[in-house]
């Protein structure tokens, strides 16, 4: 069956069962492979986008759930309020090493800052510890966000 | 587009007409070209560094970028030499072709080992004054002016007067029609002179990792691609029994089931069909031989066979007398888990098999093993292979093992057009090639002055070495698997090293970061530091002492002990620990602060590095490398740990192999000792050095002495 989802402010029609995780529509149907797969179980946040402006783990959202829901994607973090910011600060300090968590992690800290313009190290843990970094990047993670909400 | 037209089956005379098409921008290898001139339209002096007239400079990464920042580092040998701002010029990865980047110290072409700056520091810096060269001898050819009164300004040839310029790109025509000058005439600049070299230059690829747009392998899509979702016998050696096709093939999006020797794949329009079709075959395996295999058998093997006598790696003095005579005697046995590798980039490999050629798309660390595997699966030649390499989302040592393409191709084969096979996380934990498990029997004495006067050290475990390069084997010793154990880099006067191998039935086991280090630094430091206290002396006064013939060893030590504020009285269940290992060429002193809480969970607060590495081409890489590799030692120090039940791996996804998440992360700070030795590596060091800094560290706090890891929580309440 067809949906129809609005995702980076543009709608997108596909065919595909109702049950299916966002995460593949977006990238393989989609082709907008920004949003990575890391675990298939929301345990880890590489697939992290936002659904109505909360950070949303995409491999385990079905698309029959979204019908009126906003998506963004990392493809459109620049649009959001903090993103520019974030991604300067993330440069800045070249936070990323392999990269792959990354486009999660900004969507996290994107929807952290959103909520609270000044975390703390204990607001950062909470809105960040879904998301896994194997390359060990937490330390510039966490001194960015607080670079990009100076 | 690029790599398609790279290979030795394209003549010269193709190459041209292709490049044409191309409209000049040219990509490929250029070995055996004579001159510097492969078209009139760039310059290509050797293999690594095209120039073409519009002064574009872009340089070919013979290493395999994977979060290390090697994608940098060598630009920046490069560009230095060359004389060109890093932030101009364009990066591209190299063919596969191990005649022009094949790794001068492994030969194949491959990245590991934590060796690529060692490697190419000279090669790659070479490439580019070599360039460099050429452009001054076209721009003195056109002034009539003496090449030694010319110089070079990031991108321009600077005429004696001062004033008169020509950019790279002018030079270009002039350049590529000139002999390339013998190697030995290329004078490489002396570290004083460098300008890049040691600076902390910006990445190149971070922006493009902060908004999405960075293509690692499991995002290549050529036109027309299936996706398919794997299932591989869970048990080594095992097959597929029954698989309910039917079922898969009635799921909306699926379009074939594969059914190879040992896995199963269904085809689908995207992965979501894919994987729902895999749960619809409802797949039985016959287990075959290894079905009946368990964690406790590979340990009684080890157990047993741990005591019979190993290939001898070293053995100076008379460890047996000394042990009889020492005023203290130590006998201990230290253990180490499998470990699993968890990149974050799922395993995978996109191939489209043709009749007469093969393509691949993923990020691999090992090229040549890559198109090996794909050559034996296909039976295709060599030359028909085309590999398009990609950033690697995490590879740790996994990558180097071609098992993930070698099932993409046989799956492939089977399927029509473009196909991307992709792991999910279970069976990226599930069939892993494994951190060996090791078994270590070590024996140690003292004086009654407390001076280690005997060092027994027996290493058992499963060697890689046999299995990938059974020449490298010397005397049944498997060098990896000693490496950190044969020479610590304390005085001892009588020490005795074996390596005894030991393969556990239905494991695969490969290298994992830190390789054999990050196994015999953990027993080592450990072992040193029980007697330390044996000596009811310091730990860092203990090492000192055994250190004065070993001053950068010193020098980094006592860095560290000052800048960790060594000896400072801590609140109680808290404790410092410290280790100091020579390894990859580098010389690392670590600190690590950790408090056990009355239940056993011990958090790790801070991390102090010292690090001499020799010349350094980029500090804040060295930093980031410090930080990063020690968390990832530490997540396996805390808890990492593959065991096996029925032949099966018992763990599965991140809630049963644990990461570690970023509120237990501790804040690592990195000292880098200013030194003009050659280079050293640093993309494994700091991880070998976290498991016996943070152990130590627990027993300072807690009086207990970890020699099993991961670290048992049960074992350390109070």
């Amino acid at each position: 069956m067809a949906f129809t989802l609005q995702i980076n402010g543009q709608p997108h029609s596909v065919d595909v069962d109702g049950d299916t995780p966002l995460l593949w529509v977006i990238r393989d149907v989609l082709d907008m492979t920004g949003t990575k797969f890391g675990c298939g179980q929301a345990l880890c946040g590489a697939c992290t986008v936002h659904v109505d402006g909360v950070a949303t783990r995409s491999c385990v959202t079905p698309i029959d759930s979204l019908a009126e829901s906003q998506i963004t994607t990392i493809e459109a973090l620049e649009t959001l309020a903090h993103g520019k910011a974030l991604q300067d600060a993330w440069i800045e300090l070249d936070v990323p090493q392999c990269g792959y968590c990354q486009s999660g992690q900004l969507m996290s800290a994107a929807a952290l800052l959103s909520d609270n313009e000044k975390p703390t190290d204990e607001d950062i843990d909470s809105a960040m510890s879904g998301n896994v970094c194997r390359c060990g990047t937490y330390q510039r993670i966490r001194a960015a966000i607080k670079l990009a909400s100076a | 587009m690029s790599n398609k037209l790279a290979g030795p089956q394209l003549n010269r005379r193709n190459f041209l007409k292709a490049s044409a098409a191309l409209g000049g921008g040219l990509i490929v290898s250029l070995g055996s070209v004579p001159t510097a001139a492969l078209a009139a339209t760039e310059l290509a002096p050797n293999a690594f560094i095209r120039i073409d007239r519009r002064g574009l400079v872009t340089l070919v990464m013979p290493q395999v970028e994977m979060g290390q920042g090697i994608y940098t580092a060598q630009a920046m040998l490069i560009a230095e030499e060359l004389d060109v701002s890093l932030e101009e010029v364009k990066i591209e990865h190299a063919p596969v072709n191990e005649a022009l980047y094949g790794h001068p110290m492994l030969g194949r072409q491959m990245t590991g080992g934590s060796t690529s700056i060692r490697a190419f520091w000279t090669p790659l810096r070479a490439a580019g004054a070599t360039a460099r060269t050429l452009l001054m001898q076209a721009a003195a050819k056109e002034w009539n002016v003496d090449v030694a009164s010319c110089r070079t300004e990031q991108g321009f040839v600077v005429n004696p007067d001062g004033r008169t310029r020509r950019a790279y790109g002018e030079l270009v025509d002039m350049a590529a029609s000139l002999p390339i000058p013998a190697a030995e005439s290329v004078k490489l600049k002396q570290p004083s002179e460098f300008t890049l070299l040691g600076t902390s230059a910006k990445r190149l690829d971070t922006r493009r990792k902060t908004n999405g747009s960075l293509k690692y392998g499991i995002d290549a899509s050529p036109p027309g691609t299936k996706i398919a979702a794997i299932a591989i016998s869970p048990v080594l050696g095992g097959k597929p029994k029954s698989v309910n096709e039917p079922a898969a093939l009635a799921v909306k999006g699926v379009r074939q089931v594969v059914i190879t020797d040992d896995s199963v794949a269904v085809v689908a329009d995207h992965t979501g069909a894919a994987k729902k079709g895999l749960e619809a075959a409802a797949i039985e395996w016959e287990d075959g031989p290894n079905g009946t295999m368990s964690q406790a058998d590979i340990l009684r093997q080890l157990a047993e066979q741990s005591q019979q006598a190993g290939g001898v790696a070293r053995s100076e003095g008379d460890v047996t007398a000394a042990l009889q005579n020492a005023a203290v005697r130590i006998d201990a046995v230290y253990q180490l888990p499998f470990l699993s590798h968890t990149a974050m980039e799922p395993m995978n490999c996109t191939v489209h098999v043709r009749e007469d050629a093969c393509e691949l798309w993923v990020g691999t660390q090992n090229l040549s093993g890559a198109k090996q595997a794909t050559t034996a699966v296909t039976g295709l030649p060599p030359e028909t292979i085309i590999i398009n390499n990609h950033i690697v989302g995490g590879g740790f040592g996994r990558r180097l093992e071609a098992d993930g393409i070698a099932h993409a191709v046989k799956i492939a084969k089977q399927v029509k057009g473009p196909v991307k096979v992709i792991w999910s996380r279970e069976e990226d934990i599930q069939h892993g090639y494994y951190r060996p498990y090791y078994y270590d029997r070590i024996s140690g004495g003292i004086d009654t002055e407390g001076n280690p006067i005997a060092w027994s050290h027996r290493v058992s475990g499963s060697s890689i070495f046999a299995r990938i390069a059974p020449a490298a084997m010397q005397n049944g010793v498997d060098p990896d698997g000693v490496e950190g154990a044969a020479h610590p880099p304390y005085k001892l006067p009588a020490i005795h090293v074996e390596f005894k191998q030991v393969e556990p039935q239905g494991v695969l086991t490969s290298w994992w970061r830190g390789v054999g280090p990050s196994h015999n630094i953990f027993v080592v430091e450990s072992f040193i530091d029980e007697l330390a206290a044996a000596a009811k002396s310091d730990p860092v006064d203990y090492r000192k002492r055994l250190l004065t013939e070993n001053p950068r060893a010193l020098a980094v030590l006592e860095l560290v002990a000052d800048k960790a504020g060594w000896g400072e009285v801590l609140p109680k269940r808290h404790g410092r620990g410290v280790a100091v290992q020579f390894a990859f060429g580098t010389y690392l002193a670590m600190v690590a602060d950790v408090s056990v809480a009355d239940d056993g969970t011990v958090r790790v607060t801070r991390i102090v590095t010292a690090v001499d590495c020799g010349l350094t081409v980029n500090p804040d890489t060295i930093a980031a490398q410090m930080e990063g590799g020690a968390l990832y030692g530490l997540t396996a120090a805390l808890y990492g740990a593959i065991t096996f039940r029925d032949g099966r791996v018992e763990q599965s996804n991140f809630d049963t192999y644990l990461p570690l998440r970023i509120e237990e992360a501790p804040h690592v700070e990195t000292h880098i000792v200013r030194s003009a030795e050659a280079p050293g590596g640093i993309g494994e060091a700091s991880t070998s050095a976290v498991f016996p800094a943070v152990t130590n560290a627990i027993l300072a706090a807690t009086g207990k002495r970890v020699r099993t890891l991961p670290i048992n929580p049960e074992e350390l309440k109070a």
